[in-house]
């Protein structure tokens, strides 16, 4: 097995010898379809394992059911449409407060930027905010706007917010200062040097923070409807435990997964479309 | 279109702390500085480095405005930057996001004046002046540093400016696709006409590129000599690196640089036995 060292200095093309001759040098260790291939053993041996243990009493069945009583569970959720129903509530709380995050943190993010001794002022003081733990302010929210949509849509609005503006304050803070330079000599409007030149050249640093923000969403979200609520997919996996549904909470929290990852992976495909024109 | 340029008595001076005894002091960075350039010539800078060869360029362009003196722009004080005057800068300062071509309309765009199909048209002709024709939809990651470097004097020029101001343009570049650059300036200047300022500390490139060869002293910056450059009349295949009176020139601005770094050493030392 092939360790880093030799994958990552085996001797290659390099990028003048690619260009000079017009090709791309093919590495013996890194092929696409391999990779794919192990993935796919990795994630075959981990349901394996899972349906397996409990079933040879490696694991306590009543605890860790096998995935296969765990998806008939899901499929069963699924078809009473009970599933969608709390995925829907979820989906539509962690959007919208995600979604409030994005509209308002990105604006103000670049005006804070955008004066220097704005930014000064306002930093430590968003830094302390981003440092709260959101669930820490769930009671207060709670106390102010009640136990219903309201106050956990605040609650990821809260936890997506901070991630957003700060990233957007460095990216746009940290723009390549003779990139500036050069729309100064340009000619170009403060307006237009901002939409032309600082928010383009911000948007992957903006991205880094909206992707943090996408994965709070829901953690966050999750742990509220535990707490308070009588749909959502926290509400769900609680409710499955308090009444020993073992294999039904599994598929709730199955399902949590899936959403993870289909929210991170919808994001990279964004912010790969917003960044091609990178190397 | 070119612009006759003149420098009368500027002075700079920053405001910079003493790493030694963090005390605040005065940086001056140009002193006394007179300079003319006259309407479509070729003039090139050389100093050593730190001498303030960057700040002429600033203050020419108009992103800082001098602490005395005037600097004009064919007879006008210049307080700011403007079409008629454009910089190629030694990092690239291509927006990575923008193809070659989309680099050259957004300067087009910020002069305004041209709809979007004419500046495209006239972004399309800039490139095929720096024979860039091929590669108008190449982003800057994909193209190599005298690629980019084409792709933003190509730029510069879309506008025509009156006066092109050029700092250290290809010292990035190796020495092969430094010394074609060099012959392709020196072409596009005959092509367009456009007053070049070109700041080098490559004496060689100094006295190629120049008709005259400004050479700065050290810091406080002045200009020391101005020399003007004769290789005669070159026929395309000649190598006038190596002729004679190219070597005699590179010479002449050699010593006179030396001068002033010998002035310096001997200085340094009289301050340690003291």
């Amino acid at each position: 097995m092939p360790d880093l060292l030799e994958v990552r200095t085996e001797p290659r093309l390099n990028p003048r010898q690619e260009a000079a001759a017009g090709v791309r040098h093919r590495s013996r260790f890194r092929k696409r379809f391999a990779r794919s291939v192990r993935g796919l053993i990795g994630i075959v041996t981990l349901a394996a394992v899972w349906e397996i243990a409990p079933r040879i009493g490696a694991v306590d069945p009543h605890f860790i059911p096998p995935l296969s009583d765990v998806l008939k569970a899901w499929w069963h959720l699924a078809q009473s449409g009970e599933l969608w129903t709390d995925v829907r509530t979820s989906l539509v709380r962690s959007g919208v407060g995600f979604g409030l995050a994005v509209v308002l943190a990105i604006p103000i993010g670049a005006a804070v930027a955008w004066y220097p001794v704005l930014r000064d002022l306002l930093t430590p003081v968003l830094e302390i905010f981003r440092n709260t733990a959101a669930l820490a302010l769930l009671p207060v929210f709670v106390l102010i706007l009640g136990i219903g949509e309201t106050s956990k849509i605040a609650i990821v609005l809260f936890a997506c917010f901070f991630p957003i503006l700060l990233s957007t304050i460095s990216g746009v803070a940290s723009v390549d200062p003779q990139l500036l330079r050069t729309a100064r000599v340009l000619g170009l409007s403060p307006v237009a040097t901002f939409r032309k030149i600082v928010f383009p050249a911000a948007v992957p640093t903006i991205f880094t923070g909206i992707r943090i923000s996408g994965a709070a969403a829901i953690l966050v979200l999750l742990a509220a409807e535990m707490i308070g609520a009588t749909a959502g997919l926290g509400y769900l996996i609680n409710y499955s435990q308090m009444n020993f549904l073992i294999p039904q909470m599994y598929a709730g929290i199955v399902t949590t997964s899936a959403l993870g990852l289909a929210i991170n992976y919808s994001l990279v495909g964004i912010e790969r479309h917003f960044s091609r024109w990178r190397a | 279109m070119s612009s006759r340029i003149e420098l009368r008595n500027v002075g700079q001076v920053f405001r910079v702390r003493d790493e030694q005894d963090r005390a605040l002091r005065d940086f001056v960075a140009l002193d006394g500085l007179e300079l003319t350039i006259e309407a479509g010539e070729f003039l090139t800078i050389v100093g050593p480095s730190g001498c303030g060869k960057s700040t002429i360029l600033d203050l020419i362009s108009g992103l800082t405005n001098p602490t005395s003196g005037q600097v004009l722009a064919d007879g006008t004080v210049i307080t700011d930057p403007g079409p008629d005057r454009s910089v190629v800068f030694q990092q690239y300062t291509l927006l990575p996001w923008r193809t070659a071509l989309g680099n050259i309309e957004l300067a087009l765009e910020a002069v305004g004046g041209l709809n979007r199909a004419a500046r495209t048209a006239r972004a399309r002709e800039v490139l095929e002046l720096v024979g860039l024709g091929d590669f108008a939809s190449r982003y800057p990651h994909e193209l190599s540093g005298g690629m980019k470097q084409r792709v933003a004097i190509a730029r510069s020029l879309s506008y025509q400016p009156g006066v092109l101001l050029m700092d250290e343009p290809f010292g990035a570049l190796d020495a092969q696709t430094r010394e074609r650059l060099q012959e392709e300036l020196v072409q596009i200047w005959r092509a367009t006409g456009t007053t070049i300022v070109f700041i080098t500390h490559d004496i060689e490139e100094a006295v190629f590129l120049g008709e005259r060869v400004a050479v700065m002293s050290n810091r406080p910056g002045r200009i020391k000599a101005i020399v003007d450059i004769d290789l005669g009349a070159a026929t395309a295949d000649e190598d006038i690196r190596s002729s004679t009176r190219f070597a005699e020139h590179r010479h002449e601005i050699w010593s006179l640089l030396r001068q002033g770094v010998a002035v310096r050493n001997v200085s340094k030392e009289v301050h340690r036995v003291a």
